[in-house]
């Protein structure tokens, strides 16, 4: 019975590998967006611009708040009603490099906090505009500290990636949900499934825990 | 858009969300207790020094971390009846919340030990302490302090996560805010509504920890 069942669902593999293939899709490119927005985040949020840093931090702290789920929501229902209409990849896309980019900008911020004023006082002795402590000073220490909390956000986004499968997008989960209707032993196909998932994770995980053991972060 | 929000049909789902927000308390709170005590027995098992009762505390934290809830949801969902296991959504919602933060708890725990200086555990044991003397009076009162802050950000964690018991048809807060959608083809107000409800309890978590952190600063430290 068993290796019956574990012949249909291998059977099914090109749904299986097209599943895969989506959320390694979906995840990367958030993952491009959000590491770009975050830092942007970060920046203004550790700015000295208090207005500005301000506003950052309510907008983070809604999507910080709420549901992975009814963000997705939002963007999918929300957006049409003010005349913007998206595919549920590009709803999937704007949802979760959205949501990554505010995790990522509190990450980046504190890192930039973590870097002691002397350096920046330091660099604008030396003739240093605002832009050039930021790029040359601060963000090299700062990415040093945050990469391996970055990663192991990294990991996160590719786990939200399958609530994205509430909207309908063929994604690793999904495709394990539409086998399963037909394979009825959800252990066996969810555990497949599964496998596939911690293929993805499980290095990264592996590479934050490392890059934390081996002391990346304190230069200073 | 938001100016055409229909405040008079939120108000009048008012009791739904109600119920939904009471459900989603009742879902995180025995989630989150569940949580505790999976976390602490796996994390007991993962420092104690005999090597195969290592190992099965490691493969679940693993596990856990390496993959997603929903899918983990879907594997006890599709699973357990196939075992002949038959439960009500609720448990079954509760039981992958508490399995999947308990790793999350037993890693926090884990990282609050693990801080503690070699020094410590040495002076106990030429002190003559025996292994759960040094546990309980020397490096857990010390190890579990600092852990209080990441376990109230687990449990925002949690409570966010309870959202995704929605799509087994537990009702909760964003199944509720679904059923404005359904009732009424209003998508907006049922999202608003639960996320207003959603923002209250992670804003209510944060000031804990907030509090907390206050008032446990060590000397010396920021």
């Amino acid at each position: 019975m068993f290796w019956l069942q574990l012949n249909r669902v291998i059977g099914y593999w090109p749904v299986l590998l097209k599943g895969i293939g989506m959320t390694l899709a979906l995840s990367a490119l958030s993952l491009l967006i959000g590491v770009v927005i975050g830092f942007a985040f970060g920046i203004l949020r550790a700015g000295p611009n208090k207005a500005l840093s301000r506003v950052v931090g309510l907008y983070v702290d809604f999507f910080r708040g709420t549901p992975f789920l009814v963000q997705v929501f939002i963007v999918f229902f929300i957006l049409p009603e003010i005349g913007i209409e998206l595919s549920a990849f590009t709803a999937g896309v704007v949802a979760l490099s959205n949501a990554a980019a505010c995790f990522i900008g509190e990450i980046v911020a504190a890192g930039i906090q973590s870097v002691p004023t002397g350096q920046t006082e330091a660099a604008a002795a030396s003739g240093f505009t605002r832009a050039q402590q930021m790029r040359l000073i601060v963000l090299p220490q700062a990415i040093r500290v945050v990469t391996p909390s970055l990663v192991g956000q990294f990991v996160l986004l590719i786990k939200d990636s399958s609530v994205v499968s509430a909207i309908g997008l063929l994604d690793l989960t999904r495709s394990g949900w539409m086998i399963v209707q037909s394979v009825p032993n959800g252990l066996l196909v969810f555990g497949i499934v599964g496998i596939g998932y911690f293929a993805i994770c499980y290095p990264l995980i592996w590479l934050s825990r490392r890059m934390e053991r081996h002391g990346q972060a304190p230069i200073l | 858009m938001l100016g055409s929000l229909n405040t008079r049909v939120m108000l009048e789902y008012l009791p739904d969300i109600w119920q939904g927000f009471l459900s989603t308390l009742m879902l995180s709170t025995t989630g989150f207790a569940g949580a505790l005590t999976l976390g602490i027995i796996a994390c007991a098992l993962s420092i104690q020094p005999v090597r195969w009762l290592r190992a099965p505390a490691t493969v679940y934290i693993d596990a856990v971390r390496a993959t997603p809830l929903l899918a983990q949801l879907y594997f006890l969902y599709f699973g357990l009846p196939r075992l002949g296991i038959v439960l009500p959504e609720i448990l079954i919602g509760i039981i992958v919340l508490s399995l999947n933060s308990g790793a999350y708890v037993a890693e926090i725990i884990r990282s609050g030990i693990l801080a503690i200086s070699r020094g410590q555990v040495e002076a106990a044991i030429s002190s003559g302490m025996t292994y759960l003397q040094r546990m309980r009076l020397i490096i857990l009162p010390q190890a579990l302090r600092p852990t209080i802050s990441p376990l109230i950000g687990q449990a925002i964690v949690l409570v966010k996560d309870s959202s995704l018991l929605s799509l087994i048809s537990v009702v909760e807060l964003t199944r509720a805010g679904q059923m404005i959608a359904i009732d009424r083809f209003m998508p907006i107000e049922g999202l608003v509504a639960t996320a207003l409800a959603y923002l209250l309890l992670y804003y209510l978590l944060k000031l804990l920890a907030g509090i907390w952190s206050h008032q446990n600063r060590l000397p010396g430290r920021a």
